[in-house]
C-alpha cells in the first residue's frame, strides 16, 4: 500500500478536490450530455422545441459566464463511490465526501436541499442523516478511487419508480412499465432524460441499478446484446412518442435509454426506473493511490 | 424568431389575456412573485392573508438560489421553474382569491386550474426547466421578500422582471390545456410502439 507520509494534509487536500469538483458539476455539464443535447437540437423541427433548446443553450452559456449553478436545484447531493481495497484514504473517505458537500454548499452555492425526515426541518447545510447518500463497490485489488458525483433534483427524482414483475409479464411487461412511468410522469422531468432501467431480482436492487445506469454515458450500451437490443429499441420507442423538450411535443423524448441488470430469482423480475433530466449534472473523477486525479466526465477542467 | 415580442405587463388585464392561445410565446416586464407549496398551503388551508397584492399580478412556482449582499439588499442567483402540479390542489382557489393573472411554472397543470383559468381570465405558461440562470439574468432587481421563515426555496421574493421569457402558454383563459392534451397524444401513440417492441423482447422461451 502507498504510504502517506502526512495524513491530515493528505485528507484536506482531497476533500479540497471534492468540493471543487462537486460544486462544478453544477455549473457545467458532462461532455457526452453537452453533445448528445446539441445533436437533438441540430435535429429538432417542432418550432416551440427549437425555442426550448434555445434557451437551454442559452442557459448553459450563461452560467458558464457567470460561474453559477445552471439550474437552481442542485439536488441532494449522491456520491457512488467504486473504492480500491487499498485506497489510502479508504476510511477517511465518508467524512471527506460529508464535508467536501459542506464546503460546496457554502462556495458553490447550492440550494439547501436537505430536509430532516419526521423532524420536517430543512438543515441548510446539505447534510443530514445518511445524506450526502454514499453508494460503495469495493474492488479488491485495486488502490484507486472512482466517484460518480451525482445532485438528484426533485423534478428528476420524482418519476422514479419500482416493481416486481411475475415471470408471465416477461421482459414485455418491463418495456410496459418503462412506457407507463415516461409517458405518464416524465414530462415534468425536463426532457429529453437519460433513462435508467433496472431489471433484476427484487425492488431494491432495480432501482440502485436503475440509479447506476444513468450515471453511464449516454450513449453506451449495455454488454449483453438482447439488453443492448432492448435499450436501443426503448430509445427508438420513447422517441417516436415525441415528448420534446418540456413535453411541448418535438422529435425526441429521451438522449437515451441505459439498462444495468443481475441475474434474477426465477419466480420475479424486479424492474426499476430513473430518470436524469436534460441538465443531468453528474461528474466522475478518479482519485489515484498518490492523490492525483483525473477527471472522466468532462473534458478540459481546471478545479 | 422573427416577429416581435409579445411582452406582458404587470398589473394584468383581462384584455391583454382575452386573445392569447396555447402554444403561444410571451415575455413578461414588471412583478413577478416566487410562491409555491407552503405559501398557497398557508393562504388556502391556514387562511392566512398574502403578504403580497398579487390583483393583477404574475406568480412563479420557483425556489430560487439568492444570495445576500454585504449591504443586506439580495441579488438574484439561480432561478428556475419547479413542477407546477405540486399547486394543483390549490391553484383555482388561490386564483380566484387573489385575482393573479399569470401563473408561470413547469409541466402542466390539471383539471382545477383550467376551471381556474377559464373562471377568472388567468393563463398558466411555462419556462423552460432547468434554464435558471438566464431567468436570473431577467431579474433586475429583487424588491422585497416576504415569509423568510419559510427559508431559501419558499420565501415570496417579489423580483422587477424585464422581458422574461420565454413563457408558453400551457393554460389559456378558454380552458384549454396544452400539456393534457399532449399527454393524451402521447398515451394513444404509445401502444402500437409497445406491440411493436414486444414482439422482440420475447426473451423468456
Amino acid at each position: 500500500m502507498q504510504e502517506i507520509a502526512d495524513r491530515d494534509e493528505a485528507v484536506r487536500r482531497l476533500t479540497d478536490v471534492m468540493w471543487k469538483f462537486t460544486a462544478y458539476i453544477g455549473k457545467r455539464l458532462p461532455s457526452d450530455v453537452t453533445a448528445k443535447l446539441a445533436d437533438l437540437r441540430s435535429k429538432e423541427t417542432h418550432p416551440l422545441a427549437v425555442a426550448v433548446y434555445q434557451s437551454m443553450a442559452d442557459n448553459q452559456e450563461a452560467a458558464d459566464r457567470l460561474d453559477r449553478p445552471s439550474c437552481q436545484d442542485t439536488g441532494v447531493i449522491q456520491y457512488f463511490i467504486n473504492a480500491g481495497a487499498r485506497f489510502p484514504l479508504l476510511g477517511e473517505l465518508e467524512s471527506i465526501l460529508e464535508n467536501a458537500t459542506l464546503e460546496a454548499t457554502r462556495q458553490g452555492p447550492l440550494r439547501h436541499n436537505a430536509v430532516e425526515t419526521f423532524d420536517e426541518k430543512n438543515t441548510g447545510t446539505n447534510t443530514g442523516s445518511k445524506i450526502p447518500w454514499l453508494d460503495w463497490e469495493i474492488d479488491p485489488k485495486g488502490d484507486s478511487a472512482t466517484i460518480d458525483v451525482y445532485m438528484a433534483g426533485g423534478g428528476c427524482t420524482l418519476p422514479g419508480a419500482a416493481k416486481v414483475l411475475m415471470p408471465g409479464e416477461g421482459y414485455e411487461g418491463v418495456a410496459e412499465f418503462v412506457f407507463d412511468v415516461i409517458t405518464s410522469r416524465g414530462v415534468n422531468a425536463c426532457p429529453p432524460m437519460l433513462v435508467g432501467v433496472g431489471v433484476s431480482t427484487s425492488a431494491e436492487t432495480a432501482a440502485r441499478l436503475s440509479k447506476k445506469a444513468i450515471l453511464r454515458p449516454v450513449d453506451s450500451r449495455h454488454p449483453n446484446a438482447n439488453a443492448a437490443r432492448m435499450e436501443e429499441l426503448l430509445e427508438e420507442g420513447l422517441n417516436e412518442v415525441g415528448l420534446g423538450p418540456q413535453g411541448l411535443t418535438g422529435n425526441a423524448s429521451v438522449m437515451g435509454v441505459n439498462i444495468e441488470s443481475s441475474a434474477r430469482h426465477p419466480s420475479t423480475i424486479g424492474v426499476a426506473v430513473s430518470t436524469g433530466c436534460w441538465a443531468h449534472r453528474r461528474g466522475r473523477i478518479r482519485i489515484n493511490a498518490d492523490l492525483s486525479y483525473e477527471i472522466l466526465s468532462h473534458q478540459g477542467v481546471a478545479l | 424568431m422573427s416577429a416581435p415580442k409579445k411582452i406582458l405587463s404587470t398589473p394584468i388585464r383581462d384584455e391583454d389575456l382575452a386573445e392569447l392561445n396555447v402554444g403561444d410565446v410571451v415575455y413578461l416586464t414588471g412583478q413577478l412573485v416566487t410562491c409555491r407549496d407552503v405559501a398557497h398551503r398557508r393562504l388556502i388551508e391556514l387562511g392566512r392573508d398574502l403578504p403580497v397584492n398579487l390583483e393583477g399580478g404574475a406568480i412563479f412556482h420557483a425556489g430560487p438560489i439568492v444570495r445576500q449582499k454585504d449591504d443586506g439588499s439580495y441579488e438574484m442567483v439561480s432561478i428556475g421553474p419547479t413542477t407546477s402540479m405540486r399547486m394543483e390542489k390549490f391553484e383555482r382557489e388561490f386564483i380566484a382569491r387573489t385575482g393573479v393573472k399569470l401563473v408561470v411554472g413547469k409541466g402542466g397543470m390539471g383539471a382545477e386550474t383550467a376551471a381556474g383559468c377559464l373562471e377568472n381570465k388567468a393563463v398558466h405558461a411555462i419556462f423552460p426547466g432547468g434554464c435558471a440562470v438566464l431567468a436570473a439574468t431577467q431579474v433586475e432587481e429583487i424588491e422585497d421578500a416576504q415569509w423568510k421563515d419559510l427559508g431559501m426555496p419558499e420565501t415570496l421574493w417579489v423580483n422587477r422582471v424585464r422581458e422574461f421569457g420565454p413563457l408558453i402558454i400551457s393554460i389559456d383563459t378558454k380552458g384549454r390545456n396544452l400539456i393534457d392534451e399532449n399527454k393524451a397524444r402521447f398515451q394513444e401513440k404509445k401502444k402500437p410502439i409497445l406491440e411493436r417492441i414486444n414482439r422482440e423482447v420475447r426473451f423468456i422461451k
